[in-house]
């Protein structure tokens, strides 16, 4: 019971926020800080948990956004079904794309997610009938106002919180564990692992697409360059779970709500605003070399440190 | 007909040419890859520095990029040598729960090499108006009676010729010289190499480097030919892995047919399928691999050799 009431207090908080009447700015920074941290769990869970580290998650996200966008532009229904659609069609990718990659080892997943992420770029760019193209999709927003968009994120994000703690605490998540830290063994003890890695890359992979489904029906225009972008998607999502803690529950909460804070802070200096990639490549050489496992990770050798630093007094 | 036979040989040559110069990049990741066992993501990155060094050198000294051969190299050996002392080795003795920290952090490396360049140099599309620019020789030239007219341009072929000189030196290096024989054996068995009295400490150092300097040099014979912006960095990189996976993992001369194959396809989805969709054919090619020839072309060298 006492490990369910922290997430308890932290959603009741979360859903009083809109209540004290904040401007909407601000909604803007939470919504977006949520939907990171949607897709930060998301990515934790394979990344994390199993140890396969993804640098496409752009490509599921994008697909979320695009579902959403195609089904509005060629169906006319609302652009709110891309949820449902997003599912299918996301899952059966990350299948496809497990049952080829996940079957070997060492670096072959690295190189292939990186390269997902950029040919669905690519295509998207240049199937100008189907998606538009570089010209993007645009729909009309069904509010104005932010809070509704708040709690269909929220809600969401709870899901997903959910889900992924069902999972680590079953026997998938004990699976995925013992991937990550001896495959061999894993193996040897009768774990089909091509199979469990499959599963994390596919949960993983659908809760990404929700994140960016919701994404097309927020900010009402995607394009193929913003949806599947490398810089501005795949890697600040690994950044958002580095800098939180791999393999923590509360990780990718906390590394979300940093990121988005810092990137709208950075970008509204003036003259290093435009640098705040460059800002966040430093960030991510800092993190690695000294908090490996993120805040929440290494959080007990950083208050050691702290009190360390503290004591002399 | 014959045009039909010269279009296909036209785009055939051009595809080796440039097959050529993607060995070049490929050669340097692989070497990479064989003795730090990590896949460098920031390839791309260090070959776009590289053609901002001879642009300059062009731009504001009137340095032809063929002699920034002599100048961006080295810089970019010593860049190399200084990102893996700095950054990478204190990650290598870092402990945390992920294995592919140190590839994570090529990433972040590249993230700011990138961005770096387009605060300094605006994300403005450059190249170095050189004057042999658009020489050629044609095939009629030599032949009078030829069937099938084709043309050759300048830059490209010396670049080409450049990069195969570049690739004999290297190999010249890995297999006669001491520091040569001590990097493959550290590629080949670490732990065996060190018990031999190799520094394998030194050797990744001097092995980054290198990778770093035969990248500069690709990037120095691609500037008179081709175009130069901040992204596209990224990009190389990409190509840069692709070719790795086609040749196999640390097979140098698997990096060399690699980039030869990846030259000659993406020349053929170009003049065949569409200019935008070589990145794709790149997808393609690169999928293939992994399905039917995971150990890449140097695994098909290999059994060809037990078989006899």
């Amino acid at each position: 019971m006492k490990n369910n009431l922290a997430p308890l207090i932290v959603l009741a908080v979360l859903a009083a926020l809109p209540l004290l009447g904040l401007n909407s700015y601000v909604m803007h920074i939470l919504i977006l800080s949520i939907m990171w941290t949607l897709a930060g769990m998301a990515w934790n869970l394979l990344g994390g948990y199993c140890g396969q580290v993804s640098f496409g998650h752009a490509a599921f996200f994008g697909m979320g956004a695009y579902s959403a966008g195609l089904i509005h532009l060629h169906l006319g229904a609302s652009p709110w079904w891309g949820f449902l659609a997003s599912l299918p069609v996301v899952a059966l990718v990350a299948l496809g794309m497990g049952s080829v990659v996940l079957r070997l080892r060492g670096p072959y997943f690295v190189l292939a997610t990186l390269a997902i992420g950029e040919v669905l770029r690519i295509t998207c760019e240049n199937l100008t009938d189907f998606t538009k193209g570089t010209l993007g999709i645009m729909i009309t927003r069904t509010w104005v106002e932010k809070t509704q968009y708040y709690y269909i994120i929220l809600g969401l994000a709870a899901l997903a919180f959910i889900v992924c703690r069902v999972i680590v605490h079953s026997r998938w998540g004990y699976y995925f564990v013992a991937i990550r830290e001896d495959q061999d063994a894993a193996e040897s003890l009768g774990i089909d692992t091509t199979r469990y890695k499959t599963i994390a890359l596919t949960v993983s992979a659908m809760l990404t697409g929700l994140a960016g489904a919701f994404y097309t029906n927020y900010m009402g225009y995607i394009d193929p360059g913003v949806v599947f972008s490398l810089g501005e998607i795949s890697i600040l999502i690994i950044m958002v779970v580095m800098v939180g803690g791999v393999a923590t529950e509360w990780g990718p909460a906390l590394g979300a709500g940093i990121m988005v804070i810092l990137a709208e802070y950075i970008r509204s200096l003036p003259l290093i605003g435009v640098a705040y990639q460059t800002m966040f490549g430093v960030l991510l050489i800092v993190i690695i070399i000294y908090l490996p496992n993120g805040l929440v990770g290494d959080w007990p050798v950083l208050k050691r440190k702290l009190l360390r630093r503290g004591a002399p007094a | 007909m014959w045009v039909q036979a010269e279009v296909f040989l036209q785009t055939l040559v051009a595809g080796i040419l440039l097959g050529g110069l993607y060995a070049l990049i490929g050669i340097g990741m692989t070497l990479i890859l064989g003795v730090m066992k990590i896949i460098n993501l920031t390839h791309g990155q260090l070959m776009m520095v590289a053609m901002y060094i001879a642009f300059w050198l062009f731009t504001l000294f009137g340095i032809d990029p063929y002699v920034s051969l002599l100048i961006a190299p080295p810089l970019m050996f010593a860049f190399g040598m200084l990102i893996q002392k700095a950054l990478v080795n204190p990650v290598l003795r870092v402990e945390s729960i992920l294995p592919h920290n140190q590839v994570i952090l090529t990433v972040g490396i590249g993230l700011v090499l990138q961005n770096a360049a387009t605060i300094l140099f605006t994300s403005d599309y450059r190249s170095t108006p050189v004057d042999y620019a658009s020489t050629a020789f044609y095939l009629s030239d030599l032949w009078q009676g030829t069937p099938v007219e084709i043309s050759l341009s300048l830059p490209w072929t010396v670049s080409f010729l450049l990069s195969v000189v570049i690739t004999v030196l290297l190999w010249f290096f890995l297999a006669h010289t001491d520091t040569g024989k001590s990097i493959r054996a550290t590629a080949q068995d670490k732990d065996a190499a060190m018990i031999m009295g190799v520094n394998v400490g030194l050797m990744r150092v001097i092995t980054f480097g290198l990778g770093s300097a035969l990248v500069a040099c690709a990037g120095c014979l691609f500037i008179p030919i081709y175009y130069l912006f901040p992204a596209l960095g990224s990009q190389f990189t990409l190509i840069a892995f692709v070719i790795t996976i086609l040749g196999g993992l640390g097979s140098t001369l698997g990096a060399i047919l690699g980039g030869l194959i990846l030259g000659v396809f993406e020349s053929m989805t170009a003049t065949y399928v569409g200019m935008g969709w070589a990145p794709v054919g790149r997808f393609v090619i690169f999928v293939a691999a992994l399905v039917f020839l995971p150990g890449g072309v140097a695994s098909l060298l290999k059994t060809r050799k037990l078989s006899k």
